[in-house]
């Protein structure tokens, strides 16, 4: 399943620049609000659901190479933040929704690893 | 003459029973009797969010060789504890403002949560503080960096080994696009270790503190050697200058 197509579905709001996103396949997906436990247990290249906001999730996705981040119930990152992430290639996505519900619908779409 | 360098025996980081984890013991005579036992003769109040109880604390501790910073230990929306600590209650009644608004309206449950007494200097009952203290205010830790430093305080983020609110466990490393001065280990690891056990600290100032939720847990370990006891001396302390530093025992 390519990102195009979990962002058309969950209905997600792109906060940083476009890229053609049905060329990335994310391998697997996470969630978790401590950047700790996501260092240590994100897999590469997946998908992270997450309502932290914080500039230190760009350095955590970059180091994993993550696919994108989904920031859960409108939690807005600073402008400064998605200005690093457009420079880290890091894609930061946006639901007013909350993390149960991403995953459950993640889940749903047949997404499971 | 210029003020002579001194050793203060330090805890920058004390709760007292304003704050819902604290045992009932911690109030303003004991808090003084416990510290001065130790030898220590600097402390700050630290409670979660709130800095009602520190005019008393300083009031019992009037005449005595302890002095009393004004602080706070704040949780900002990464659920992220950090020291703000100052030199004037003036100070901490404008971060304390800032505070009262950003905190989400949630009633204290004290057979949840534990009392939350605001108390004089005698450690007589006031009244109990109706906000619940232990949530995160919806202030960012960057932006609460800045309004600290601008009011002149020191931001140092509390326990950063902790998993649970401790910054590291958080936000996974310290950030860099803000002036982070020094970082706060708790007590139970050894400062030397810490550089070696997580690289993430290295290069940063380190403090350590009791954390002190019950009168034996005064840390007493770290003396800093200053000419007075204020936030710029504590500050040159942290960075090694003109002769101020942080020791540890
Ligand atoms: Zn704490
Ligand atoms: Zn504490």
């Amino acid at each position: 399943m390519n990102l195009q197509e979990i962002i058309n579905n969950l209905d997600l709001k792109v906060l940083t620049e476009p890229k053609d996103f049905s060329a990335i396949e994310p391998t697997c997906g996470y969630s978790s609000d401590l950047l700790s436990c996501v260092m240590a247990g994100a897999p590469h290249k997946s998908i992270w659901v997450t309502l932290q906001a914080h500039s230190n999730i760009i350095a955590v996705a970059t180091l994993l190479e993550l696919s994108a981040i989904v920031i859960t119930e409108g939690a807005m990152p600073e402008l400064a933040t998605l200005a690093r992430a457009n420079e880290e290639g890091v894609v930061i996505l946006s639901t007013e929704k909350p993390t149960f519900n991403v995953i459950g619908k993640l889940w749903e779409m047949g997404f499971h690893c | 003459m210029a003020n002579l360098i001194k050793p203060f025996r330090t805890d920058l980081h004390v709760h007292t029973v304003l704050s819902p984890c604290a045992e009932v013991e911690m109030i303003p005579p004991l808090i003084v009797e416990y510290a001065l036992d130790l030898g220590i003769t600097l402390i700050a109040i630290t409670d979660h969010n709130s800095s009602a109880n520190i005019e008393a604390v300083q009031k019992a501790a009037f005449k005595t060789p302890l002095n009393v910073l004004p602080g706070m230990e704040l949780q900002t929306r990464e659920e992220v504890h950090s020291l703000c600590l100052f030199d004037t209650i003036e100070q901490i009644y404008q971060l304390q403002k800032l505070v009262t608004e950003t905190l989400p309206p949630i009633k204290n449950e004290a057979e949840h949560f534990g009392e939350q007494f605001v108390v004089d200097e005698t450690g007589e009952f006031i009244r109990r503080e109706e906000q619940l203290l232990l949530v995160s205010s919806s202030l960012s830790l960057n932006d609460a960096w800045k309004f600290v430093n601008d009011l002149g305080g020191l931001f140092i983020p509390a326990h950063v080994n902790r998993k649970a609110f401790g910054l590291l466990g958080s936000l996974g490393l310290v950030p860099t696009d803000i002036q982070i001065e020094a970082l706060e280990i708790s007590k139970h690891l050894n400062p030397e270790d810490a550089a070696k056990q997580l690289p993430q600290v290295r290069g940063y100032p380190l403090i350590q503190d009791g954390d002190v939720h019950r009168l034996d847990e005064f840390n007493g370990k770290m003396t800093l050697y200053l000419e007075a006891p204020t936030i710029d001396e504590i500050r040159m302390a942290i960075h090694n200058n003109n002769g101020r530093l942080v020791g540890f025992s």
